[in-house]
C-alpha cells in the first residue's frame, strides 16, 4: 500500500515510518505543521511543531531514504481544534484537544488529503493496535499498558480506522527506543512530548487567561458559602485541588476539589473529595468503531487519557440522530468533567467513545 | 533518471569547469602569499577576475568576489546604505521593488528595524514589471532622502526582466546609486555592466553552471560599500577572506561559457519554454503563465522560465506529484520550515492568496531537452487531477 508516516520528529513516529517500510509499504514522510507561527527549538520535553522537530523528522526521512514533505494544516489546526479548545473552556468544559486533533486533522484533513494524492492510508507513531476482526477492522489497546493511547483514537470511526495503521502496538516504549538507536535515529533519546502541543509552558490556565481575559468571581463551597475567589472560572477543572488559593482551610481540615464549574454565574464551586465521586456519566456526540451495542452492554469506561478502564453498563438512547450514552459505572470514580471523552471498551477492543455532557449519581457511596 | 526542471534553484556544473577546478584544487596555494606558490594562486584569481569583467563590460577592478548571491545583495545594499547614510545622515531612504529575492528584502527589512532606514516598496504591474515612473515618482518625493534604488534585473519566480538601465538612469538624475540583483539574468541574458548604468551588480556561479558558494558583486570604482566582514582587507577592502581560488575560477569559467552560449542557448531554451508553456495551456485546467509573456521573446522573460499559475491546485501538492512523477520543479516561493508560502511576488503582481497558492515554476537550462518539456507535460494531467482533488478535501 502507498502509506503517508505522519513524522512528528519524536521517536516513536520515526520507528513506525521505518516498520512501515519493512513492511513492504511505499512509504512518504509527511511532517504536519500545525502551528502558524512554529518555535525555532523545543523547549524541554514540552511542545512540539518546532522547526527542529520538523527538521528531526526529516534527518529520519532522509535516512530511511524516503521522501519528506511538510504539509501545512495549521488553518485547519486552529478552526478545528485550536479555537474549539479555548470555546470548550469558555463554556465552562474541559476538552482533549488530542482526540480532537485525531479526530479533525491526522485522520481527517491529513487522511483526506493523502486520499485525495493517492495514498491508501496514514500511519502514525500511536501505541494502539488495529485487528482484523470478524466485522471489520478494530481498534485494541496497545501491548505496553503504560503507554497505551487507544483513548486519543477512540474518536475514530470504522472508514477512518481503515485508512490507518499503528505499528508500534504491539511494543513497549522502551523496545522502540532500542530499536531506534538500532536504526541510528538521532532521536532515539530524544524526550516524549508531554501536556498540549499548543501550549508550550504547560500553563494552560495562564495561556486561557491571555484569550479569555480576567474575570474574576467567586468559589464556593457545597453550601454556597462563599470560600475564595478566582480570576475565571473557565480555567477550572473538576476534580483540581492543585492552584485553587483557598484562603483558609475548611472546617474538617480536608482538601477541597472543584466538584463542578458554571461559567453562567462565573462560579466554581468545591467540596470534599467524597462529594465529588460519580458513577453515572452521560455523553453525545458518539462515534462508534465498529457495530453499536444494542440494549444494555457491559463495557469498561475510561475517562482521561492516562486513566483505567472502569466497569459499567452502556445504554445507547435516543434514535440515530442526536444519540446519547448512558453509562452506569460499578464504582464511583472522581474528577469527571463535561467536555471530557468517554471511551467504550470490550476487553482490549475500543467499542466507541462519547463527549462526556454530564455526571451524576446513582445513590450515596 | 528524473526529469530536472529546476535549474532557477541551481543548475548542473558544465563538466569542463568542474574538471578545471578539480585540476586547481591540487595546488597549493594563498593568492595573498608573497611566494611562488601565492604568486600562482593570485595569477589564477586575477586571471579569472579579468575573464568575468570581460565577458560582462566590467573592469577588472569593479570585480568584488563573495560567496554567492545571498551576500552580494547584502553588501550591495547594508553596504552602500551605511556608506551613505554616514556620509549624509539624512539619507535613510531605499527605494527598493516589492519582487526581490528575500536576499534583498530581508537585508532591506532588518536596516529598517535596527539601523533606521526607511523602505518605499516599488509596486510592479500585473505583468511582474516595475514601472520606470513608479521610480520616478518615488525618487521625486525627496530625492535627497534616497541611499539607494534596488531592483532586480530578471525576476527568480516569474522571469520577468526590468528596465534597469532606464530606472539606473532615473536614480543617477539625482546622484542616487543603483543595485541590481542579476543572479537570473547573468548568462540568461544579455548583461553589460557599463553600458546598463547600474553602480552595483550582484551574480553567482551556481545559476550558471559553476559552483555553489562563489559569487560577485560588480562595484562601480567611485562607489563606498561599507565592509559586513573586516579582516585581511583583500578584494579593496571591501570583502575580507582568504580568495576562494578554486571556486573563483569555476564561477568565471562558467560565466564565460554560459555568456559564450547565450546566441544559441537563449532562443533554444525560449524555444522550450514557450512549447512547456503551451503545451501546458493547452491542456485544458486554465493554466495561465504567471508575469508577462510573449512566444518568441526572452528579452521581457527569461529564456528558461516557464511559470505556471494552476487555479485550484496547491503548489505544494503539485510538487509532490510530479516529483513522486519522476518530474523535479518547485512552487517558485519561499519556504517557512519546509511550507511554501503564497509567493510575495505574485502577490505584488495583484493575485489573490489562493491564486498564487497553485504556483508552478518550472526552469529549463543548459541539459534540458525538447524530451523533458514531453516528460512533463505528459506527466501534468494525472498531477493536476490529484491536486485539484486534494485542494478540494484539506
Amino acid at each position: 500500500m502507498r502509506v503517508v508516516a505522519a513524522m512528528s520528529g519524536g521517536v516513536d513516529s520515526a520507528v513506525a515510518a521505518a516498520r512501515l517500510i519493512d513492511a513492504g509499504h511505499e512509504v512518504v514522510g509527511v511532517h504536519l505543521a500545525l502551528s502558524e507561527d512554529a518555535r525555532a527549538v523545543r523547549e524541554k520535553a514540552r511542545g512540539c511543531c518546532t522547526l527542529e522537530d520538523s527538521a528531526d523528522a526529516r534527518r529520519v526521512a532522509d535516512r530511511l531514504g524516503i521522501p519528506f514533505y511538510v504539509w501545512d494544516l495549521s488553518a485547519r489546526f486552529r478552526t478545528e481544534v485550536v479555537e474549539d479548545f479555548v470555546a470548550e473552556y469558555a463554556a465552562g468544559r474541559t476538552p482533549n484537544p488530542c482526540l480532537r486533533c485525531n479526530e479533525r486533522i491526522k485522520f481527517a484533513a491529513l487522511l483526506d488529503k493523502a486520499v485525495a494524492l493517492g495514498f491508501d492510508a496514514v500511519g502514525t507513531g500511536h501505541y494502539a493496535q488495529v485487528v482484523e476482526g470478524p466485522n471489520g477492522r478494530e481498534l485494541h489497546r496497545a501491548v505496553d499498558a503504560a503507554k497505551d493511547q487507544s483513548y486519543v483514537l477512540g474518536v475514530l470511526d470504522a472508514g477512518q480506522l481503515a485508512g490507518a495503521f499503528f505499528p508500534l502496538g504491539g511494543s513497549t516504549k522502551a523496545q522502540v527506543r532500542e530499536e531506534a538507536a538500532a536504526r541510528g535515529f538521532a532521536v532515539a533519546r530524544k524526550p516524549d512530548s508531554h501536556d498540549i502541543c499548543f501550549i508550550p509552558d504547560g500553563d494552560t490556565r495562564g495561556w486561557l487567561a491571555g484569550r479569555l481575559g480576567s474575570r474574576p468571581g467567586v468559589v464556593v463551597d457545597e453550601s454556597c458559602a462563599v470560600v475564595g475567589s478566582h480570576g475565571g472560572a473557565y480555567g477550572y477543572t473538576v476534580g483540581q485541588r492543585k492552584g485553587l488559593a483557598l484562603p483558609r482551610p475548611a472546617a474538617d481540615g480536608l482538601p477541597r476539589y472543584v466538584q463542578s464549574v458554571d461559567v453562567a454565574t462565573n462560579t466554581v464551586v468545591v467540596a470534599p473529595g467524597e462529594l465529588l465521586g460519580v458513577d453515572v456519566i452521560e455523553g453525545e456526540h458518539l462515534r462508534w468503531c465498529g457495530r453499536p451495542p444494542t440494549g444494555a452492554t457491559r463495557v469498561e469506561a475510561q475517562v482521561r487519557a492516562h486513566g483505567e478502564g472502569l466497569p459499567g453498563v452502556a445504554t445507547v438512547l435516543g434514535a440515530a440522530v442526536g444519540q446519547t450514552v448512558q453509562v452506569h459505572l460499578d464504582a464511583s470514580v472522581r474528577g469527571v468533567a463535561p467536555g471530557q471523552s468517554v471511551v467504550l471498551y470490550d476487553g482490549t477492543r475500543v467499542v466507541g467513545s462519547a463527549t462526556i455532557t454530564a455526571t451524576g449519581r446513582r445513590s450515596r457511596a | 533518471m528524473p526529469v530536472y526542471l529546476d535549474h532557477a534553484a541551481t543548475t548542473p556544473v558544465f563538466p569542463d569547469v568542474a574538471a578545471a577546478m578539480s585540476a586547481q584544487r591540487d595546488r597549493v596555494g594563498n593568492a595573498s602569499s608573497l611566494h611562488t606558490a601565492g604568486r600562482a594562486a593570485r595569477r589564477v584569481v586575477e586571471e579569472s577576475r579579468e575573464r568575468l569583467a570581460g565577458v560582462l563590460g566590467a573592469r577588472p577592478s569593479e570585480v568584488v568576489f563573495t560567496s554567492g548571491g545571498t551576500e552580494s545583495d547584502n553588501l550591495a545594499v547594508a553596504g552602500v546604505y551605511r556608506a551613505r547614510r554616514d556620509a549624509d545622515p539624512r539619507r535613510r531612504r531605499l527605494l527598493v521593488s516589492a519582487i526581490e529575492h528575500h536576499a534583498v528584502l530581508d537585508c532591506v527589512q532588518a536596516l529598517v528595524d535596527r539601523e533606521g532606514a526607511e523602505v518605499d516598496w516599488l509596486p510592479c504591474d500585473a505583468e511582474g514589471i516595475v514601472q520606470v515612473a513608479d521610480v520616478r515618482a518615488a525618487i521625486a518625493e525627496d530625492p535627497q532622502s534616497v541611499a539607494l534604488v534596488s531592483v532586480m534585473w530578471a525576476n527568480n519566480e516569474v522571469g520577468t526582466v526590468q528596465d534597469v538601465a532606464a530606472i539606473a538612469a532615473e536614480a543617477h538624475a539625482h546622484g542616487i546609486p543603483m543595485h541590481t540583483d542579476a543572479v537570473q539574468a547573468v548568462g540568461h541574458l544579455p548583461v553589460d555592466f557599463l553600458a546598463s548604468g547600474v553602480d552595483l551588480l550582484t551574480l553567482t556561479g551556481h545559476k550558471v553552471g559553476g559552483p555553489i558558494g562563489s559569487g560577485a558583486l560588480l562595484v562601480r570604482r567611485e562607489q563606498d560599500v561599507v565592509p559586513l566582514v573586516y579582516g585581511g582587507g583583500q578584494e579593496r577592502q571591501i570583502r575580507s577572506g582568504t580568495l576562494d581560488t578554486v571556486g573563483i575560477l569555476g564561477l568565471s569559467l562558467a560565466v564565460e561559457a554560459s555568456v559564450g552560449m547565450l546566441p544559441v542557448e537563449g532562443p533554444r531554451l525560449c524555444r522550450l519554454r514557450d512549447d512547456l508553456i503551451e503545451g501546458a495551456m493547452g491542456l485544458g485546467y486554465d493554466i495561465r503563465p504567471g508575469g508577462v509573456w510573449r512566444p518568441g521573446d526572452w528579452a521581457s522573460r527569461s529564456a528558461g522560465n516557464a511559470h505556471l499559475l494552476v487555479p485550484g491546485c496547491e503548489g505544494d501538492s503539485l510538487l509532490y506529484l510530479l516529483d513522486a512523477a519522476g518530474v523535479e520543479c518547485s512552487t517558485g516561493s519561499a519556504c517557512q520550515a519546509g511550507v511554501p508560502q503564497p509567493s510575495h511576488v505574485l502577490l505584488a503582481m495583484g493575485l489573490s492568496e489562493r491564486e498564487a497558492r497553485g504556483a508552478l515554476r518550472l526552469t529549463l537550462g543548459h541539459t534540458s531537452t525538447g524530451a523533458d518539456v514531453e516528460a512533463v507535460l505528459a506527466a501534468l494531467p494525472a498531477a493536476l487531477d490529484r491536486a485539484r482533488r486534494a485542494a478540494g478535501v484539506a
